[in-house]
């Protein structure tokens, strides 16, 4: 088999493992937590005898043990099991909220990542003189202002005072994809702010190590314009870094989105959790937890899985 | 007179120095360089680390490295002179005009694009060929430099070829826009002896056949000899000597010159063995971690106390494995090793401390192994608080003692790392080692990153010592002057095995087992025509055979 097969497989693997780590942290941490999901059901009203009852009925009597194996052999099957508060079949509502967050996300990304390395390539090629300098300023500026302020500004100042765009950000399966954009705008844009200054800087650094090889100066000798030599010789040799650190924020753009959803109302996965946290709806809590460490994981094994094969020495062996 | 290709009047070149401790300011290190090249011609550029040869050679493509900047004269290229020329003319000089090949092929070539796309880059990119006919062009150069499988070898990657084939890519590459100068920076320093040999003679016979003229730099005389038609003697930014190629190797007018032409003239005069060897290595077999074949193959040597045994062979023969062995670094599979009399644990933790302190080493790149933020005192100083016990005065009137023995003195007890010159630091890690007191000393390739002059510097003070302290070095290198200079008995390593081992006088006189003869016959010597005549006996032997 190459060995690259073998390597993408151990990686695969090692996701999957971590995952099952995942969900048994997050399950050993929620019954950590004090009371259960009886008493959260029953709040005020929780005597010791409807409480005991209660405990039987959701077999919550068994060891901890046995419920987390059927709770994962649940998932597994795609059954996220059942809220507390509303009855409903999780998996379903997630289904909605789940996919609004993809969307936001996605489009998000294609905003900043390829804005962040062009940013990137930008401040190299003018490294310490004046483009260099606004770029990490504005950026920095924009990473260190708490999201929540950014979004109310935009939405005082661009939704109500210039009429662009909805100051809310609420969309349905009736819309049009332009509706929706143009309904998802001011979310993209501030998180667009708030993810670029990380990758635009890593991108800078990384390609400013690699400016320092011998194959640079080749390229330089070669005639190549700067920009020639930055985008040809020492991007390709930037990626691993690169990719890290976009999926990382990726990862962000999934599961970080909680102020900014409930800023602008988004029916998105951070609105439904905080929603649940704030009812002690265990199941739901569980299921967003595991949800989010998937996606986390399964980000950061694809920039893996991209830094090895970014790297020819293990695409072409000897 | 025809007019020259290359002009180069008054050149005054400047850097920006940040010394330690001091504010960074600016010093010239070209001082006033002037010479001329006509086309078809071939100019040494000659000198040690810091004679400004490389910074030079760079002059030409109006190329300044890191802080470098040109800061007076003239360089005429083709009747303009770059200095004052526009950006775009300076794009289209660089890999278009005059194009540049670089010491290390393997750092310089990028590791994640093919071969062929970087041969044909600047050709293409400088709009002298479409891409068709450039890879024409570069299949044919490759051929005509004796690589392997010319019409494939670009679709590799650079990590794929062999380092003295990626150096003859890298001639390639300088060549493929039908340059008229190429600047040739130390293309065969990095190989090993014999591929040094095909690489040199592949270089010449392509200057020959493209009529384009080459700066050819290096610090090695004999080299440079075989390669061009005049040579310019360089040193710390001056002007040696400048003359055509038999002058300056059989005539020489400067004292420098003279130095340069007759290094590595050490007489060594060889010991007899003794009854009681201080090393013994029997029969060891040795592999690494995760690798299914033998790096050593049944490796038998001994060393006799005081006395010297030179390991000898090219990058991967095996030779710094065996130092690693014989350290504990790497637990042999098979065989034994005696030292002073005593069977060692072939495990690095099952060594007494009197094991480590009697079996010393010095590395080849002196400055990674000392701790850059230490000074030279307490590096000396800590084997001497660490093995003896050491404190206070003691300590210092030893090391001070040890100072003197390496020809430093006490003015260096506070110095740090990076305030010595290479030779220096090279003999801060001799005292270091001596501090200990070893029986034995493990050198691995001390003098092969120092200027020749330097290294006979090194060479000499080594043999000073061992009558003074009497310790035995085993002395590993690829460097067979070196071998010459300062063996008493000699052990030539081909493929993880001993391949020839006895006395020098034995080793080193006929009959000669083919490996040993390939090696011996690949040193440059310094006359004109040797390359040719090394190259017309091999022909010879090879059509005998």
């Amino acid at each position: 088999m190459h060995p690259i097969i073998k390597m993408v497989f151990q990686r695969l693997a090692l996701g999957l493992l971590l995952l099952f780590g995942a969900s048994a942290l997050i399950f050993g941490l929620t019954e950590a937590l004090p009371g259960d999901a009886a008493q959260a059901v029953l709040g005020q009203s929780a005597t010791p005898e409807a409480l005991a009852n209660l405990r039987e009925e959701m077999g919550l009597n068994r060891p901890a043990l046995t419920r987390y194996f059927e709770w994962l052999g649940g998932i597994v099957q795609g059954d996220l099991g059942q809220s507390l508060t509303n009855k409903l079949d999780i998996a379903e509502s997630v289904g909605s909220r789940l996919s609004n967050t993809l969307f936001l996300a996605f489009w998000a990304a294609i905003v900043s990542v390829p804005l962040a390395i062009f940013l990137g390539l930008l401040a190299v090629r003018y490294r310490n003189r004046w483009p260099d300098k606004l770029i990490s300023a504005v950026t920095l500026t924009t990473i260190s202002i708490p999201e929540f302020l950014i979004g109310y500004v935009l939405v005082y100042f661009v939704a109500v005072k210039l009429g662009m765009f909805s100051p809310l950000a609420m969309i349905n399966d009736s819309m049009s994809l332009g509706q929706k954009l143009n309904s998802i705008a001011l979310p993209v844009i501030v998180l667009t702010m708030v993810v670029l200054a990380h990758m635009m800087r890593m991108t800078r650094a990384a390609i400013l190590n690699v400016m320092q090889s011998a194959y640079v100066e080749t390229a330089e000798l070669k005639g190549l314009s700067n920009f020639q030599v930055i985008y040809r010789h020492a991007l390709p040799n930037a990626v691993a870094p690169i990719v890290n650190v976009v999926m990382l924020n990726l990862a962000y753009l999934v599961v970080g989105v909680v102020v900014v959803e409930v800023v602008f109302v988004y029916p998105g996965m951070g609105q439904y959790l905080v929603d649940h946290v704030t009812k002690r709806d265990v199941p739901v809590v569980l299921a967003c937890g595991v949800i989010f460490a998937a996606i986390y994981i399964g980000l950061n094994m694809i920039a893996d899985i991209v830094a090895i094969l970014a790297n020819p020495r293990l695409r072409h062996p000897k | 007179m025809s007019e020259p290709l290359l002009k180069v009047r008054d050149l005054k070149i400047g850097a920006t120095v940040y010394p330690p401790g001091e504010k960074p300011h600016d010093i010239e290190i070209v001082h006033g360089v002037s010479f001329d090249l006509a086309p078809g011609k071939v100019l040494g550029l000659i000198g040690e680390s810091g004679a400004g040869k490389s910074t030079i050679g760079l002059a030409s493509m109006a190329y300044g490295r890191g802080g470098v900047k040109i800061t007076g004269g003239e360089v005429w290229v083709n009747g303009r002179d770059i200095l004052k020329t526009s950006h775009s003319d300076i794009r289209k000089l660089r890999g278009g005009e005059v194009t540049y090949v670089s010491q290390s092929a393997a750092a310089s070539f990028n590791p994640a694009k093919k071969i062929m796309d970087q041969v044909v880059e600047a050709a293409v990119e400088q709009k002298k060929f479409s891409r068709k006919e450039a890879e024409a062009r570069a299949r044919e150069l490759f051929a005509k430099l004796g690589l392997p499988d010319p019409d494939n070898i670009g679709n590799r990657y650079p990590h794929q070829v062999s380092g003295g084939q990626l150096q003859r890519c890298m001639t390639a590459l300088a060549l493929c826009p039908e340059p008229d100068l190429v600047v040739f920076d130390e293309p065969t320093t990095a190989l090993d002896v014999t591929t040094q040999i095909d690489v040199l003679m592949a270089i010449k016979e392509a200057i020959a056949d493209t009529g384009v003229a080459a700066l050819y730099i290096t610090h090695d005389l004999a080299v440079v000899a075989q390669v061009s038609d005049d040579i310019m003697v360089l040193r710390m930014g001056n002007t040696v000597e400048y003359g055509n190629t038999d002058q300056i190797i059989n005539n020489p007018q400067e004292d420098y010159t003279q130095a340069l032409v007759s290094v590595r003239s050490i007489e060594h005069e060889e010991k007899q063995p003794t009854p009681e060897p201080v090393l013994s290595v029997k029969g060891i077999t040795a592999r690494y971690k995760g690798v299914n074949f033998d790096v050593l193959h049944n490796v038998n040597v001994d060393l006799h106390p005081g006395q010297t045994l030179a390991v000898v062979g090219e990058s991967g023969s095996g030779k710094s494995t065996l130092a690693r062995v014989i350290t504990g670094l790497l637990p042999p599979r098979d065989g034994e090793i005696t030292f002073a009399g005593r069977k060692l644990s072939a495990d690095l933790k099952g060594r007494t401390r009197e094991d480590l302190r009697e079996l010393q080493m010095i590395y080849q790149m002196a400055d990674v192994a000392m701790n850059p933020r230490q000074t030279v005192g307490t590096i000396i100083g800590r084997p001497l608080e660490f093995y003896f016990n050491m404190r206070g005065s003691e300590k210092r009137k030893r090391i001070i003692e040890l100072l003197d023995e390496i020809e430093l003195g006490e003015k260096f007890i506070d110095r740090y790392p990076a305030e010595l010159s290479g030779g220096q630091k090279q003999r801060v890690c001799i005292a270091r080692s001596l501090a200990a007191k070893p029986k034995m000393i493990i050198c691995d390739e001390v003098t092969s990153a120092l200027d020749p002059l330097v290294a006979d510097g090194i060479l000499k003070l080594l043999l000073e010592l061992q009558k003074i302290e009497d310790v035995a070095y085993l002395f590993i290198t690829h460097d067979l002057a070196t071998v010459r200079a300062i063996s008493d008995s000699i052990a030539v390593m081909y493929q993880g095995r001993v391949v020839r081992y006895g006395p020098k006088s034995q080793v080193l006189s006929p009959p000669f087992d083919d490996y040993t003869d390939l090696l011996l016959s690949s040193v440059p010597e310094m006359h004109l025509g040797w390359l040719e005549e090394v190259v017309a006996h091999r022909k010879m032997e090879s059509a005998g055979n």
